[in-house]
């Protein structure tokens, strides 16, 4: 089962390689992993997505909470949350690729945000599965690259990760 | 008053009372000798490689439950000091591991003797550091005193770059240390604690299962009581043995790969397992799904929540430190008015008895060849059980195991998570360190023996008089072992040609040195080493049978009823 995991975490030098470590070190899966410093600069936050029974994702729970530096722990798909990834694709725009790229983008509630006489780089949010949807939905030929940010996930009303 | 990072270093060590330091000098560490020459408080034992600087500052902590600290230098000496790192990590040894790096200026650049030290060693430490102002030095260290010897215990690794040894800055050692990140759990949740001896009560065919964790602890008065009061039977692993004494009816001995027939039948049928400070390891329980195939009640004390429904999934989880939950539940055990089911146990007892009376650890002791088995019982013996005993790996460790009769902790000390061949002498030089009046016995192989036979020159600088037990089979006997069992008999690689005359050896380092080849000498032999030689090291080879095999046997991935008993012609 996929699983969001969110992690508060020590801002230092190799925190980021000791949760990575931790993973390859098990055979944990990690799908994704975004990390960036909290309003709070000496934290960090970071949202992995994995996968596993539960009995993995118990053990991930608990080894992660084992690491010094990391403050808490809390799996996001054990109740309700949301889930927000950010993508960029560049796309070749020429002839009438132009105008359809422009209607996918807007289907998608995309923006585009760079545009030359050939491309457009076109800027989406949502979840997973949209921004997998938007790529099925284009021809892929068009594409010319293709960045996304992984998943960033967030409790929703009173589940907060705080310290 | 301004000081050097080194002499911080220095001062921070006294402040938590260090007595010894284990380690061996180099480039980036210079300062730091510098200020320990400067200083008579802290004494330094020079050992003859890396490996065996943390082995000893293990064992120092194995046997005393003090802090293990050593020091080495950048590149190559931390390399060879990661064997020792990881083999302290896997048996939760709190040790503080001091590392020389190159300048704060000349990291990431390829410097002479640099390598990634925090990296290579993140694996195998519970935390490390890397200090890189002089400035946070002195809270570095008492964090990694905290961290060491806190929770579960682990070896915590300070890196310090040379630059930062030789600033100045104004020395302040704070007297306490919090960490935000870490609150390890102490006090068991009392639901729980009632759920358990609920369950306990109940058990028509109650286990008691005792790991490390007890011992790390020092729980083992709490644990007699609460095993004495219960009058139930209680097996330990190889890390737990002297948690409760040998010699006990209530005490199966050791279970798992080579435990007794008892023990590991025992554990197979139980209704109800308490287990104690215990991981559930693959060598412990074997196949995790055949142990799941008879229905029990488990109950796991473990100070690590990770250690817990990790192999194996547990009914009543109790995360806390082992004394304090043991008392907890005498405390309810003793406040409640039911008893246990007498009549039940009574009939439990009984199959034991008849579980028991395979004697699965028999074996005969020919005429003319020695058994290694033979040689530790008369090493109990000789030594009135009283003695430290350090082992290395393979069958030794094994019948060390089986045949000494632990009745203390702290006195068997050897790599269980591991399995690092060499530690013996190393291990052996730590303990007397930590003892200085204790009897120490090295049971090794003549394999594992010359993975760290440098250090009798450490031993003969600092007069150890440690006996060393060299069960000499010439032979990798567990790879043997295993090679008849497993692999068609076929001996790739495992006889060892062209050993030494170990008697020549212990002389050339200034030690006696013995070669035992009769049975009828054994007990002579040892009598002479621990008495006459009382205040020598003494090298006693041991020529034994060449096709000893350590009995029971459970191959891996079987089942702990899956036992091979010793050879049909033994039994
Ligand atoms: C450093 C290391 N290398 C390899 C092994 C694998 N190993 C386990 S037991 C063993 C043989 C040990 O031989 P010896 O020390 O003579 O002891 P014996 O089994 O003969 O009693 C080997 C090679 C190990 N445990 N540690």
């Amino acid at each position: 089962m996929r699983h969001i995991i969110s992690i508060l975490l020590e801002n230092e030098a190799g925190a980021l390689s000791r949760v990575s470590g931790l993973f390859s070190a098990r055979g944990y899966n990690i799908e994704s992993l975004t990390v960036a410093p909290t309003e709070d600069p000496s934290m960090s936050r970071m949202t992995i997505v994995t996968s596993g029974s539960d009995e993995v994702v118990e053990q991930i729970t608990k080894q992660l909470n084992k690491l010094v530096d990391v403050v808490k722990v809390a799996d996001l798909s054990e109740a309700s949350h949301i889930e927000r990834e950010l993508m960029l694709v560049k796309v070749r725009a020429t002839g009438k690729d132009r105008e359809e790229m422009k209607r996918i983008s807007d289907i998608f509630r995309g923006r585009i945000i760079d545009v030359t006489d050939s491309a457009y780089v076109i800027e989406l949010t949502g979840n997973s599965a949209k921004l997998d949807a938007f790529i099925e939905a284009i021809d892929k030929v068009l594409i010319l690259e293709t960045v996304r940010t992984g998943v960033s996930g967030i409790g929703r009303g009173d589940r907060i990760l705080k310290i | 008053m301004q000081l050097t990072g080194a002499e911080i270093l220095v001062r921070c060590l006294q402040e938590e009372k260090v007595e010894y330091v284990f380690g061996y000098p180099g480039g980036a560490v210079l300062h730091i000798y510098d200020a320990l020459f400067k200083q008579d408080t802290i004494k330094h034992v020079l050992v003859r490689h890396e490996q065996a600087a943390v082995h000893a500052a293990d064992a120092f902590s194995r046997s005393s439950n003090r802090v293990g600290v050593c020091l080495v230098t950048s590149g190559p000496g931390v390399t060879n000091a990661v064997t020792g790192i990881a083999t302290a990590h896997m048996d939760s040894i709190p040790l503080v591991v001091i590392t020389g790096q190159v300048p704060t200026a000349a990291i990431g650049l390829d410097a002479f003797q640099e390598c990634d030290t925090v990296g290579i060693t993140r694996p195998c430490v519970k935390h490390n550091f890397l200090v890189r102002d002089v400035k946070d030095l002195a809270e570095t260290i008492k964090k990694a005193f905290y961290l060491a010897n806190t929770g579960r215990p682990g070896p915590v690794l300070v890196d310090i770059p040379k630059d930062v040894s030789a600033q100045l800055c104004e020395f302040h050692y704070p007297k306490t240390v919090s960490i935000r990140s870490y609150n390890p759990v102490v006090k068991g949740h009392s639901g729980q604690i009632k759920k358990a001896v609920q369950l306990l009560l109940e058990a028509k065919r109650p286990m008691i299962y005792s790991g490390g964790g007890t011992i790390l602890s020092d729980a083992d008065q709490q644990l007699i009581k609460l095993t004495r009061k219960l009058g139930f039977p209680i097996t330990q692993t190889l890390m737990g043995l002297g948690a409760y004494p040998a010699p006990d009816r209530q005490n199966l001995g050791m279970l798992g790969m080579h435990g007794t027939f008892e023990a590991n039948m025992a554990m197979q049928n139980c209704d109800v397992l308490l287990a104690v400070g215990a991981r559930f390891d693959d060598r412990v329980i074997g196949n995790p799904e055949h142990f799941a195939q008879n229905a029990r009640k488990i109950i796991h004390i473990d100070i690590d929540p990770s250690s817990i429904s990790k192999r194996v999934r547990v009914d009543v989880p109790i995360v806390g430190s082992v004394p304090n939950v043991l008392e907890d539940m005498i405390k309810q055990l003793e406040a409640d008015t039911t008893k246990p089911d007498a009549k039940a146990l009574a009939s439990w007892w009984k199959q034991i008895d008849e579980w028991r009376g395979k004697d699965s650890l028999k074996y005969t002791q020919s005429k003319d060849l020695i058994m290694p088995q033979y040689v530790v019982e008369k090493l109990y013996e000789v030594t009135g059980g009283d003695a430290f005993v350090t082992s290395d790996v393979g069958q030794h460790q094994m019948f060390a195991a089986q045949f000494y009769k632990f009745d203390k902790p702290r006195r068997w000390i050897n790599s269980g998570g591991l399995g690092t061949m060499g530690v013996g002498l190393p291990y052996a030089m730590g303990v007397r360190f930590a003892n200085p009046k204790a009897t120490v016995a090295c049971v090794t192989g003549e394999a594992s023996i010359q993975m760290c036979i440098q250090e009798l020159s450490t031993c003969k600088q600092y007069n150890l008089p440690i006996k060393i037990v060299n069960l000499n089979n010439r032979y990798l006997g567990m790879v043997r072992q295993w090679q008849e069992m497993f692999h068609g008999d076929r001996h790739s690689e495992s006889y060892l040609d062209s050993l030494p005359d170990f008697v020549k050896l212990a002389e050339a380092y200034g030690h006696v040195g013995m070669r035992i080849d009769r049975p009828a000498d054994v007990e002579p032999a040892l009598r002479e080493a621990f008495t006459k030689h009382k205040n020598d090291l003494v090298f006693m080879d041991f020529i034994t049978d060449q096709t000893a095999n350590v009995y029971p046997m459970i191959a891996a991935g079987k089942g702990l009823s899956e036992m091979i008993l010793a050879e049909v012609e033994d039994l």
